[in-house]
């Protein structure tokens, strides 16, 4: 396959970037995108020019670190995919592919594609977790949970913190993140004793950070590449709401 | 590259008397550091993967004060997250034998006679501890209709001991330590440096006393000083290029600190995963593991004929080579890991490999579909089929899987006694990095217990035997600049030789070399030839490689180069290792070690020790025999047939 790309190329935070266009030849279409990318940057490095430089590291879809908007979509178009998971053959011969960093003010370009997203972590710090100091633990079970529950509470930790929600949302809302971690928790008897004050304290951290609210567009689930549902915003917010109303 | 012999070590610090009084004596004659003292000691912990996070995490709940350093942007990438299957524990809720005795016995045999008794047998009762406190923190492991833990089973096991959270154990239970590191970083007992990589490790008064790190954004180079330094940082799997690592995995860390004077136990124990999705492609940049409970209903096969490149659909049942159930009528498909991957090189070395280059076997699924239907097939293993589909764009219902083995994960690391600390007082190397529990082999959902038994538990009480003679003072100006000059030259030089190929380019080759001459079988030949090669390609490295950008700014040229330059070292003592152990055992095969049947030979008169080699800056190793003595369980041939 021969492709165009379109590549956000910014020197650093001051920078005000733009777009550059190269010439791939010879894909294979059983790389992976960010094969396609390595084999781009081989050949910048040859000709003394700065390859792209992108977050990556698991390349296996669970680690979070890579993320790029590809034809205006983050991770691409493909559903429930990471970047390092999407795969050439999805493309055309001949197709021109934009690519771009997450676009969003908590979360600046520092070089490239490359984005600060140290905003999540300390979402987390302002409260998602459990209190619990090492060697404290009851006997495991000791806590039954409810097989349902436990499947929920699981499906809503499998979220990556990759920011794929944010940069898909037209208000750079971070709610689906912080749902997913409020969710999670707060479906679990381990978590109920923080269960309000982590809300108020993960939301109004959220809000500190700089990230909009949330309007329902839904735009931010439609990326997740694990499909965090939006059902968890729903919960986020009541108890969000009831730990305000105490 | 030679080498020479120096003392044996006699004193692991292990306590005597019975086995499973061992580590209550221990943590009883453990000196205690008071709270009031602990806020005046710092120590310093790299890397935040389970080992290195639940560390980081406990030690600030103990109010020490931490720095704790990862390359990635957020400890929450560390690679731990990728581990899919799941963690034992000796807890025994199934009822089915299982105990404490058994999961040290089955962890002792499944290393192959390779691993100290005592440290297992703390690792096997710490085990259940680690189910408990991941359960109180929120991790949701797979549950019953009744409520309790949900548990299955894995290699090397008759029992039910496997806890799990589908297939993203890995991701669940590091989440949990993540969310305790950030909760002591809010706490102000940790301080984080993330995007930050350690290129050297300072010794002061003949104690490990700080760290130099590189600041990836900035480029800055910086020292931080602590009165212990903690190592976490994982496997050395990616100096075979290709392995399941993350791409960012490295050896820098421990290797710096072996040029310092820790010593390297074990280099050449690697784990090559029998179940990865092959190779498609030069520009194949990683390998991606395919969990090994696909072999409960999978059947792996390759055509009879050789050269045959008909479809598998079209190849009949009778021209078909079921080459495990074959060779291994009583295990079948589920031989241990190093056996299964060994057959299926063997197979492919007969030309009968299947897919492109022929370096495949098939995984098919097809008796299991017509078995129990396809929806039952869907929901076990639905989200791995997902996942093979995704990478190789073929639908496993329809054609068989095809697979091949990859490296996955290295027993060898930094030596350490049974406190956890090397040969350096002071540093402290926990998880895949240091050597300690898996012997030659490791058995499946082993790799996170250890990690977590080490971080959660063992670390943070032998650490403050060590600390109660802190604070240390302070750290010699000498001994810091001179570190300091070290990296900047090394640094300077990367970025001046501005030759022809690219990093990753002589990585690739390295990797080859690996993989074809100390991989899943290795000769004296093959070895040797790889000790030929590998100085020529890092010199050709030193004088060919091209870094482009500037050392002051984020530059992932130059990352990549400062590590592959590691791995070169780091190779050649894999091979030295590998050539001077001339018996099979675990995942080292030699092939002039093998029985009649062509199953791994140990010799226990002449290998039952711990290799640990010292560095010598003037390129001669010195190798330090610790024996290894089995007083609980009986030394036998492992057999599978």
């Amino acid at each position: 396959m021969n492709l165009t790309l379109k590549v956000w190329r910014q020197k650093g935070p001051e920078d005000p970037g733009r777009m550059v266009t190269y010439q791939v030849k010879d894909v294979s279409p059983d790389m992976s995108f960010l094969e396609m990318l390595d084999v781009l940057n081989e050949r910048l490095i040859l000709e003394g020019e700065d390859p792209i430089a992108f977050d990556h590291d698991c390349r296996e879809g669970i680690c979070g670190m890579c993320g790029m908007v590809i034809n205006g979509v983050p991770h691409g178009e493909q559903k429930a995919t990471t970047t390092c998971q999407l795969h050439m053959r999805h493309f055309e011969d001949g197709a021109t592919i934009t690519i771009e960093p997450w676009r969003a003010a908590p979360f600046p370009v520092i070089k490239d594609l490359v984005v600060d997203r140290s905003a999540f972590d300390r979402i987390i710090q302002a409260g998602g977790f459990i209190s619990v100091p090492a060697g404290s633990a009851p006997d495991a079970h000791s806590i039954p949970v409810r097989k349902e529950d436990a499947d929920a509470a699981f499906d809503a930790a499998t979220c990556i913190g990759c920011g794929a929600c944010v940069a898909a949302c037209p208000n750079g809302s971070a709610s689906l993140f912080v749902a997913a971690k409020i969710t999670h928790l707060s479906l679990l008897p381990q978590g109920q004793p923080e269960r309000l004050s982590r809300a108020k304290a993960m939301v109004e951290q959220m809000d500190a950070e700089g990230f909009g609210g949330c309007t329902n567009t839904g735009e931010c689930t439609a990326v997740c590449p694990k499909g965090i549902p939006l059902d968890t915003i729903a919960r986020m917010n009541a108890d969000y709401l009831k730990a305000n109303a105490k | 590259m030679n080498y020479v012999e120096g003392p044996e070590i006699r004193d692991t610090k292990a306590p005597s008397g019975p086995i499973e009084e061992r580590w209550d004596k221990r943590k009883f004659q453990a000196r205690l550091v008071n709270p009031a003292n602990r806020r005046k000691l710092h120590i310093i912990v790299v890397g935040t993967g389970l080992a290195g996070g639940s560390a980081a995490a406990t030690l600030g709940e103990l109010g020490y004060n931490v720095k704790s350093f990862c390359y990635q942007d957020s400890p929450r990438r560390a690679h731990s997250i990728a581990a899919q299957g799941g963690i034992n524990a000796a807890k025994n809720y199934r009822g089915d034998g299982d105990s404490i005795y058994r999961l040290f016995y089955d962890t002792v045999k499944g290393g192959d006679f390779r691993a100290r008794e005592s440290n297992v047998y703390r690792l096997a009762q710490v085990s259940v501890n680690i189910i408990d406190q991941a359960v109180a923190q929120g991790v949701p492991f797979a549950r019953e209709y009744g409520g309790l833990l949900d548990t299955r089973s894995f290699g090397g096991a008759q029992v039910s001991r496997t806890f799990y959270a589908r297939g993203q154990t890995g991701q669940q239970l590091l989440l949990g330590a993540y969310q305790a590191l950030e909760r002591q970083i809010a706490a102000g007992t940790v301080q984080m440096f993330a995007r930050h990589e350690m290129l050297d490790l300072i010794v002061s008064g003949g104690r490990a006393r700080g760290i130099i790190v590189r600041d990836m954004v900035t480029g800055e180079i910086e020292r931080h000083f602590a009165d212990a330094v903690v190592l976490a940082t994982g496997g050395y799997g990616n100096v075979f290029y290709l392995s399941t690592n993350a791409k960012g995995c490295n050896t820098t860390a421990i290797w710096r600190a072996h040029e310092r004077g820790a010593y390297f136990a074990n280099p050449c124990y690697t784990q090559i995963h029998p179940t990865c999705i092959p190779v498609s492609g030069e520009y194949q940049s990683k390998l991606t593991l395919m969990s090994e409970s696909l072999r409960n209903d999978g059947r792996v096969w390759v055509p009879l004929r050789k050269g045959d490149n008909r479809a598998p659909g079209d190849i009949p049942e009778e021209e078909r080579d079921y080459y495990l159930e074959r060779i291994y009528p009583s295990f079948g498909n589920l031989v241990p890991r190093d056996i299964a991957s060994r057959a299926a090189k063997n197979v492919c070395d007969e030309g009968r490999g299947v897919g492109p280059g022929g370096l495949g076997v098939y995984l098919d699924f097809s008796d299991a579909i017509r078995r129990l239907g396809r929806e039952a097939v869907e929901k076990k293993y639905g989200n791995l089929f997902e996942m093979y589909e995704r990478i190789t764009g073929e639908n496993p219902y329809e054609v068989p899987m095809r697979i091949y083995p990859a490296v996955h994960y290295t027993m060898g690391g930094l030596w350490v006694d049974y406190d956890l600390q090397s040969t350096i007082p002071g540093l402290f190397v926990i998880g895949e990095a240091n050597f300690s529990d898996h012997g030659a082999n490791r058995l499946g959902a082993s790799a996170l217990m250890q990690g977590l038994a080490d971080g959660y538990f063992i670390l943070p009480t032998t650490i403050g035997d060590y600390l109660a003679d802190g604070p240390f003072g302070e750290v010699d100006e000498a001994a810091v600049e001179e570190a300091e000059t070290k990296v900047r030259t090394r640094i300077d030089r990367l970025m001046s030789v501005n030759g022809s190929r690219t990093p990753d380019s002589f990585h690739r080759e390295l990797g080859r070399i690996m993989w074809d001459y100390c991989g899943m079988e290795r000769t004296e030949e093959s070895l040797r030839k790889a000790l030929d090669l590998i100085p020529s390609l890092r010199e050709e490295f030193w004088r060919d490689v091209k870094v482009t950008g500037t050392a002051e700014e984020l530059n992932q040229v130059l990352e990549k180069a400062g590590r592959v330059a590691d791995f070169f070292d780091l190779a050649e003592l894999m091979c030295l290792d590998a050539l001077h152990r001339t018996e099979s055992c675990g995942g080292h095969f030699r092939a002039e070690s093998q029985d009649a049947d062509g199953e791994a030979l140990r010799d226990d008169e002449n290998f039952a020790y711990v290799a640990a080699w010292e560095y010598s800056p003037d390129g001669t190793p010195i190798l330090h025999k610790e024996p290894l003595e089995y007083e609980y369980v009986k030394m036998t041939q492992r057999s599978y047939k």
